[in-house]
Order: C-alpha cells, then sequence, then structure tokens
C-alpha cells in the first residue's frame, strides 16, 4: 500500500480524556484508504468513537484532554498535514469542511429540509443562491433522500422519521464535498429498513469520498467495508483486510470476538 | 390490613387537603369576578384614574413592563447564553449564577428599595424609569435562569454536529442552538412578563403613582397595581369598586399571558 493510496493515517496516536490518568488510546496507527470504507470494530468501550472524533478533532469542543503522536490528512496537492497541530478555529473549519461527521443518532438542525442541508454550504461562504439551489439538490440526490423530500423542502427536518433524519444530516455532510467522511454507529438509532437504507447509502459514497465508520454489528462491518480494524481496550488489535479480519484473522483476541465470545 | 388502611387515611388526607386548596383559589376567583365584574363597565377603558377609569393605568402598567423587558431580555439572554455556552464550568460563571440565584429570591420590596434609593432620591422624585429599572431588574434573573436552563436541555450532539459542518462556536450557538431552546426561552419571556406585569411593591415608591395619562418617564407614572392598592385603602365606595375591577383585569391579563405560554409550549412540541 503506497502513500498515494492513502487519505489519512494515524500514527502512534494516543489519547487522555480530561480528568482521566488511564489513556483511552495507546499508540494507535491505522491508514485509511482513499474511496475505501474502512470499519472500526470492537467492544463498547474499547475507544472506538474516540479514535474517530479525534479525525475531525471534535473533541476540541471540551479543553483538557491530552493527545500525542501524528493524524495526518493527505492532502489534494500532495501535501501532509498533522491535524494535531492546527490550533485555530478558522483551521478546525477548513479541516471538517474537508473531514465531516456523521452521529449516532440523527443531529437534524430545528430549520428546513432545505436550510439543514443548506447550512455547511451557508457557513463555508457560499452566497450565490442558484449555486446553493443546486448543491442542495445534488446533495440530496445524493443521500437518496430528495424523491421524498423534494416537495417539502421548506417544511421542518424534525418531522421526518428517523432514518430520513439521519439522511438529511448525510446530505449536509455531502453537499460540503467532503474527502472523508466519519461516521459513527450511524444506523444504531434506526430500524432494519432504514438501516438498509443508509448502508446502501454509504456503499454507493466511496465512489465520491472516504469512509471511515464504527459499528457494534459486525455483519454491518462485514457487509460494507473494505478493511476493517480491531480494537480492544485502547488498543488497535489488529487492521486487515475485511475479508481477512472475519475468515483468518492472525490474533486470537480478533477471532474470540467475531465469533462471538466475547463483547 | 394495617397497611391498606395507612394508605386510605393518606389518600383522604391529601383529597381533603387538595380540595382546600383548590376551595380557596376558587372562593378568591370567585370574590374577585363577582366583585369585579358587577363593577366592570366599559368606560372605565376609556377614561382615566381622575375620572374613576382605568385606561392611563392600563398604558401606563404596559409601558413600564414593555420597556423593562426591552432591557431584561437582550441582558438576561446574553447571560444565560454566556453562563451556559461559554463560561460554563468556571469560576466567574459560577459568581454570576449564583449572585443571578440571590436575586431571583430577593423581596420584590428589596429591589424597590435598591431603586428607590439609587435612581429616585438622587434624581429629586418618583419616575418612571425609575420603575422601568426595578422591574427589569425583578425580570433579568428570571431570563437568565431560563436561558440557562432551556439551553441545558440541548443535546450536546446538536453542538457537536453543528461544528462538524465547519461552523464557528458562535455561529452555532446562535443559529442552532439558541434557535432550537427558542420555545422554552419564548415561554421563560412570557411568564416572567406575567410575573412583573402584575408586580405592586417595586413601583410602589420608584414610579408610585400619577391620576393623569402620561408618558413621560420622568415624572410619575400611572400604574395600575399601586392604584389598586391606593384605591382598595380609599373609604369610599366608588373607590373600592374601581380596586376590583382593576384587580379583576389585571388577572385576566396575566392569566392570558400565562395561557399563552402554555399555547406556544403546545403548538411547538
Ligand atoms: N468524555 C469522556 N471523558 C472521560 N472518559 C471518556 C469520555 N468519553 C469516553 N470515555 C472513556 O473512553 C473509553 C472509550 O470510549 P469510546 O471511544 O466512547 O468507546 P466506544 O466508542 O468504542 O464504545 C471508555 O472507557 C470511556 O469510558
Ligand atoms: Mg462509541
Amino acid at each position: 500500500m503506497s502513500k498515494k493510496d492513502l487519505v489519512m493515517e494515524v500514527k502512534d496516536f494516543s489519547f487522555t480524556y480530561a480528568g482521566v490518568d488511564k489513556p483511552s488510546l495507546n499508540k494507535i496507527n491505522l491508514p485509511i484508504e482513499k474511496n475505501k470504507i474502512t470499519a472500526m470494530i470492537g467492544p463498547s468501550g474499547c475507544g472506538k468513537s474516540t479514535l474517530l472524533r479525534a479525525m475531525n478533532r471534535i473533541h476540541d469542543l471540551y479543553t483538557g484532554n491530552r493527545y500525542e503522536g501524528e493524524i495526518n490528512l493527505y492532502k489534494e496537492d500532495d501535501s501532509i498535514q498533522n491535524i494535531l497541530k492546527l490550533k485555530k478555529e478558522n483551521d478546525f473549519i477548513q479541516l471538517r469542511q474537508e473531514v465531516g461527521m456523521i452521529f449516532p443518532k440523527p443531529t437534524p438542525f430545528p430549520m428546513s429540509i432545505f436550510d439543514n442541508v443548506a447550512y455547511g454550504l451557508k457557513l463555508s461562504g457560499l452566497k450565490d443562491k442558484a449555486e446553493i439551489e443546486h448543491r442542495v439538490e445534488t446533495a440530496l440526490k445524493g443521500a437518496s433522500i430528495w424523491n421524498e423530500t423534494k416537495d417539502r423542502l421548506k417544511k421542518s427536518a424534525l418531522g421526518l422519521s428517523g432514518g430520513q433524519q439521519q439522511r438529511i444530516c448525510i446530505a449536509r455532510a455531502v453537499a460540503l464535498k467532503p474527502r472523508v467522511l466519519l461516521f459513527d454507529e450511524p444506523t444504531s438509532a434506526l430500524d432494519p429498513i432504514s438501516t438498509g437504507a443508509i448502508e446502501e447509502l454509504i456503499s454507493e459514497l466511496k465512489k465520491e469520498l472516504s469512509i471511515v465508520i464504527v459499528t457494534h454489528n459486525m455483519q454491518q462491518a462485514s457487509r460494507l467495508s473494505d478493511s476493517t480494524a480491531f480494537m480492544y481496550l485502547g488498543d488497535l488489535i489488529e487492521y486487515d483486510k475485511t475479508d481477512t479480519i472475519f475468515l483468518n484473522p492472525s490474533e486470537k483476541l480478533t477471532e474470540d470476538y467475531i465469533t462471538g465470545r466475547f463483547g | 390490613m394495617n397497611r391498606l388502611l395507612l394508605n386510605k387515611l393518606i389518600l383522604i388526607l391529601s383529597t381533603l387537603s387538595a380540595v382546600i386548596g383548590i376551595s380557596f383559589l376558587f372562593w378568591i376567583l370567585i370574590t374577585l369576578s363577582y366583585k369585579g365584574i358587577s363593577a366592570l363597565s366599559f368606560s372605565i377603558f376609556t377614561h382615566d384614574l381622575v375620572e374613576g377609569g382605568i385606561r392611563n393605568l392600563l398604558v401606563g402598567q404596559f409601558t413600564m413592563a414593555i420597556l423593562a423587558s426591552l432591557i431584561a431580555v437582550p441582558i438576561g439572554m446574553m447571560a444565560g447564553i454566556y453562563l451556559r455556552e461559554y463560561g460554563h464550568g468556571t469560576k466567574l460563571a459560577s459568581i454570576i449564577r449564583n449572585l443571578s440565584d440571590v436575586m431571583m429570591s430577593a423581596p420584590s420590596i428589596v429591589i424597590g428599595v435598591f431603586v428607590f434609593a439609587l435612581f429616585v432620591a438622587p434624581f429629586g422624585g418618583y419616575n418612571g424609569w425609575a420603575g422601568v429599572i426595578a422591574l427589569a431588574i425583578m425580570m433579568i434573573p428570571i431570563i437568565i435562569s431560563t436561558t440557562d436552563n432551556m439551553l441545558a436541555l440541548v443535546p450536546q450532539e446538536l453542538r457537536e454536529a453543528g461544528m462538524a459542518l465547519g461552523g464557528s462556536k458562535h455561529k452555532i450557538v446562535l443559529q442552532i442552538v439558541v434557535r432550537a431552546a427558542k420555545v422554552g426561552i419564548t415561554t421563560g419571556i412570557l411568564l416572567s412578563f406575567a410575573r412583573i406585569i402584575g408586580e405592586t411593591a417595586p413601583l410602589l415608591f420608584t414610579s408610585a403613582n400619577n391620576q393623569f395619562f402620561s408618558m413621560d418617564l420622568t415624572e410619575q407614572f400611572p400604574s395600575l397595581t399601586v392604584s389598586i392598592y391606593n384605591l382598595a385603602t380609599y373609604p369610599d365606595e366608588s373607590s373600592r369598586d374601581l380596586a376590583w375591577s382593576a384587580a379583576f383585569v389585571l388577572t385576566v391579563i396575566v392569566l392570558c399571558i400565562n395561557l399563552l405560554g402554555r399555547f406556544v409550549i403546545r403548538n411547538k412540541k
């Protein structure tokens, strides 16, 4: 795997929450491949969300966390940016436009469907109305929710079902044309049908961007992802092609977990 | 057996207490309505106190309450937003929060005395502005605490989602978080308005009263509540009738604002 195929790379990354002595992540190394889906699995509390949330610095909403190592973002112009070095609010804003995030529970804003999807665009400084309308429509189509919403764009997004709301959130993130999209258990609050729709959408999205998905559902990881990282108690135990992890893992711990012996 | 008996006893006692409590409330309301309505006539709304009406009093009371709101709402909301979104966990925030709580439980007469010392005595007499300031001082801590509490109800994920889309903190706070808490904050504002519109003590020796129609806040200012207080103590029947009518009108106004508050909640949920 050459660096050219990577969009991000986590190197010797350790993370300790504010007010806690023990690190929640120990020297994690994880490559994120371009236009691929990388899954993170592992029992609850092993640090999946903590790692994911480091990748767009959303941890920095809260003070006092400590971390070391590198998380590199390989930019389009081939330059390398260690995102842990960013300090200014503007740099964070730019990072988050490039590395978007979808949360476990749908997080529609208290505004219309259209305004939800347009919100990030407006934040990014886009003013041209026609362009905004065009990008909103494209994003809604991209999140396969255009048909359900095109007649009610002016209605509040809070009136949609959970699955629809989650797709609005995906559309909202996709509208910014990010290079990486981070999903933290995006279907944990949804019914099986909505879950299926979201999974299909995620597979579709990897044509345009790179995806990291945290899931506690191993079927989901095996259905969706190209590579899988197995984590346990703040350590990254094993990372490999998803088939290898599920069919022929090299670590005993990985095997025990995917065969359901614990977790 | 013993437990069943105890259960019954407690049920009977609590029902009885509820009935006593509610009957007092109804007694007040019925007396008020009876006396208020029987003395009520349309003409009191078209005449000022000096001619036996309450027109100037209503206008005066609302003027002061609205001006107080114009001062208290922005200050209270900004302070509440600071407490919850920016200062959370800092020493300054906890000092402000404690101070605001103390202010909220301060007896309104104390606020009246305070404002008297600062804005009446040095300016040579009762004036409308002093009443406005006293009411605003009463309102600010209520708005601070509602804003603070309503913002606390906004799920943290919403802030994170906003930031994750590339928003700066102040944009997310103002455009998303405050918006998400809008219903609660609006209701809080309405209820605090209902609270101050019926206050007497803070006005008694700040704006005092005025028999005539006046919009001059540098002079004594007409007030419905202070008038009720004065009229009720007069010996003549017609004054006391007017007091009853005024009290009835005030009750209806407060009730309506409260209902409006509830309506806002129900409609937006
Ligand atoms: N805000 C926090 N402060 C302190 N410890 C935390 C915080 N969030 C998570 N943790 C701890 O960090 C560890 C990893 O949590 P998390 O990344 O949420 O796990 P996962 O997503 O794999 O279920 C857990 O032990 C959890 O208790
Ligand atoms: Mg998690």
